[in-house]
């Protein structure tokens, strides 16, 4: 492990709080589509809480997010209530986007998450443009773009990130390395032995952590924003994380050796975190009351997307452009 | 130069507009490889002059990246900015699809109308500059086919500047069409107040017995074909559509309802070109009533030859507008 000091009490609170949030989430979200009350496209996040629920303590509501289709753990961290986010994975009109954007294009402005993408690797160059309007506005806000280590073999991680670091942009590239694309070990289809190799390439300030501790992730994550609000320019935070399902629901990910779940499931962030609350004085009494308020948050923003109605079948007609088109 | 000129170049134009757009908003930026002063002002010359005026935070040279230009752009575009992102040839423009088609084109919906993306981008193309196959494409029919995309291209200098504002103003994003071989053509000044709304064609000739439909650099072939046609007798009407996307049905119907007979005329190649989804439209409303299946003309299914024997072979040209007009007439 590292040799970063343990983030104090309060935000290791914070960062638990919202990390089991994910959790629960994710537990929750794929039993529901196991038992068939569900019918969506789900990228599980089980495994990769902690790097984003430390990353998005780093930051207020007002930092931009730009994410993927793995997303549910950026976006909850984030702070997109669970109610609305919950409705918008289930298509309905009560959603974050009326249920036009589904599980993987979540964007609500409201907490700073503006774009979630499907396309590996594109957020990267509209997170520039986000990063440019607040060096241009001057409102000392960052952007957060997260993305996965697949992600750096596409074209637009390096036009983006050399263009970040040219234009000194207020970005944090946030690449949450789980060692695999969809299939493929990192080690198959990435050149280079790390990610932050890419970075150093670049030019960027680029540092490569273990993203499953949360007292070494939130102590980069804070770094970097330090670093960009002061008008030093983007960082790339490579962050060592796993997947503990498959690429998404229904694959079983039997590409992984089984002997590297193993180790991954023994070093479960989440145990670890918990246990870290309790070794700084955090009464079991007081953690498990966090536990239940997350939980009865995630049944009520459930059992609220279940009921909800659709949007109507014509609502396609509006949002293309900025007036309603013909039908 | 302080005494406006009678007439200007389509590239002045378009700098016209340009600095019109900066000086009434200062959230309109430009980005675009080497288009600030120091790199040039553009290939083509066409920023020259504005990054002394508003400043390089505003009028920004960039690496070459049509990705990250384009992604800069949608970026700063859902934060409240008006950029103006310039892809040096349309060509490019391939390159940044992912931006156009994923993203610009689609986050105001996907976001259930939360965000918008109030971009433009300015590109230019054209065959007959001897560039052959990767710099001349004409390529609008790809970018007319993506829902939540307007796509413009004028046919003069003072349409030029009242479009590119109006595009720069526009809550949605735009895809402004420049011709390059007509650049540095003359037209009538427009006043400094001069907008041309989107979606709104023009009638720039009158005519009765057929009508031409067209925008770009084939407003001008086809009014040369008209003129030539007028002395026999054959009286055409020319419909300038000055936007392509989404065009404009309203004033296309019309001016056929009244004469009865298209020909829809363009650039790009014929094949799965707007020309065919005008002339269905054509089909659909007014069929019965046409003397004629709407034609099409345009150019050959192949890439934009180099030499200048071929690519004038396989260019649309008014020999080929006149010889529609006079299988439908009969
Ligand atoms: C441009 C593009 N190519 C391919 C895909 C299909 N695809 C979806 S996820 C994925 C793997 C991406 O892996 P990584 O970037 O490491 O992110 P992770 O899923 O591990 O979080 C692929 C290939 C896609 N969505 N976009």
């Amino acid at each position: 492990m590292s040799d970063t000091q343990m983030a104090d009490k309060d935000v290791m609170i914070d960062i638990f709080t919202r990390a089991d949030l994910i959790m629960q989430s994710d537990i929750k979200f794929r039993k529901m589509i196991g038992a068939g009350q569900l019918q969506i496209v789900y990228y599980p996040v089980r495994g990769q809480e902690v790097v984003s629920a430390a990353m998005m303590a780093a930051v207020n509501q007002e930092d931009y997010l730009v994410t993927i289709y793995r997303g549910l753990h950026d976006q909850l961290a984030k702070g997109i209530p669970s109610k609305d986010l919950w409705a918008e994975f289930a298509g309905k009109m009560a959603g974050t986007c009326k249920g036009k954007g589904g599980p993987m294009h979540i964007t609500h402005p409201e907490t700073g998450v503006m774009v979630t993408t499907g396309i590996v690797g594109s957020g990267i160059p509209i997170a520039n443009g986000l990063g440019l309007a607040s060096q241009l506005e001057k409102d000392g806000k960052v952007t957060v773009c997260c993305f996965g280590d697949g992600a750096s073999n596409i074209g637009a991680f390096h036009e983006g990130l050399n263009m970040a670091q040219v234009w000194k942009l207020p970005v944090i590239f946030l690449c949450q390395n789980n060692l695999y694309s969809e299939h493929t070990p990192m080690a198959f289809a990435t050149s280079s032995e790390t990610i932050k190799q890419r970075g150093d390439g670049l030019g960027m300030r680029s540092v490569r952590v273990n993203g499953n501790d949360a007292s070494e992730m939130y102590a980069a994550a804070k770094e970097a924003v330090e670093y960009a609000r002061a008008g030093n320019g983007p960082t790339l935070i490579e962050a060592m994380t796993f997947r503990f399902h498959g690429h998404l629901l229904g694959d079983t990910g039997h590409y992984i050796p089984e002997a590297e779940m193993e180790q991954a499931l023994k070093d479960d962030p989440m145990p670890i975190l918990r246990q870290q609350l309790l070794d700084m004085q955090i009464s079991e009494a007081d953690i498990a009351a966090i536990e239940a308020k997350n939980a009865a948050i995630i049944d009520e923003a459930a059992q609220y997307a279940l009921d909800a109605p659709y949007p109507p079948g014509d609502e396609y007609r509006i949002d293309v452009l900025d007036v309603e088109i013909a039908a | 130069m302080s005494e406006k000129p009678a007439e200007i170049m389509f590239a002045q134009a378009c700098n016209m507009a340009m600095a019109k757009a900066m000086a009434d908003d200062p959230k309109v930026i430009l980005m675009g490889e080497d288009i600030a002063d120091e790199q040039g002002g553009g290939v083509f010359k066409v920023t020259l002059g504005l990054s002394e005026k508003f400043g390089t935070d505003r009028v920004r040279s960039t690496p070459i990246s049509e990705q990250a230009i384009v992604g800069a752009a949608v970026g700063s575009a859902l934060v409240g900015y008006k950029p103006v992102a310039e892809i040096m040839l349309m060509n490019f423009i391939t390159v940044a699809m992912d931006q156009i088609v994923n993203h610009a084109a689609k986050l105001r919906f996907m976001s259930g109308g939360q965000t918008s993306v109030p971009l433009t981008i300015r590109t230019t193309t054209g065959a007959g500059t001897g560039l052959g196959g990767q710099h001349s494409d004409m390529l609008e029919a790809w970018l007319a086919h993506v829902p939540g995309l307007k796509v413009v291209a004028a046919s003069n200098p003072a349409d030029a500047y009242g479009l590119l504002y109006s595009s720069i103003m526009d809550p949605n994003p735009v895809i402004f069409i420049e011709n390059t071989p007509t650049y540095f053509t003359k037209g009538p000044a427009p006043a400094p107040d001069h907008v041309v709304p989107l979606g709104k064609a023009s009638v720039p000739r009158e005519g009765s017995d057929i009508s031409l439909i067209t925008y770009g650099r084939g407003v001008g072939a086809s009014h040369a074909v008209a003129e030539k046609l007028a002395g026999e007798g054959i009286s055409c009407e020319v419909v300038d559509l000055r936007t392509i996307a989404p065009f404009d049905e309203e004033t296309v119907l019309k001016s056929v309802a009244k004469t009865k007979a298209a020909v829809v005329v363009h650039e790009a190649v014929k094949n799965f070109g707007t020309g065919a989804e005008i002339s269905s439209r054509i089909h659909e409303e007014l069929f019965s009533e046409l003397k004629g299946p709407v034609g099409r003309v345009g150019s050959g299914y192949a890439p934009v030859p180099f030499s200048p024997a071929i690519e004038k072979a396989w260019m649309f040209s008014e020999d080929d507008i006149e010889r529609e007009i006079r299988k439908i007439l009969g």
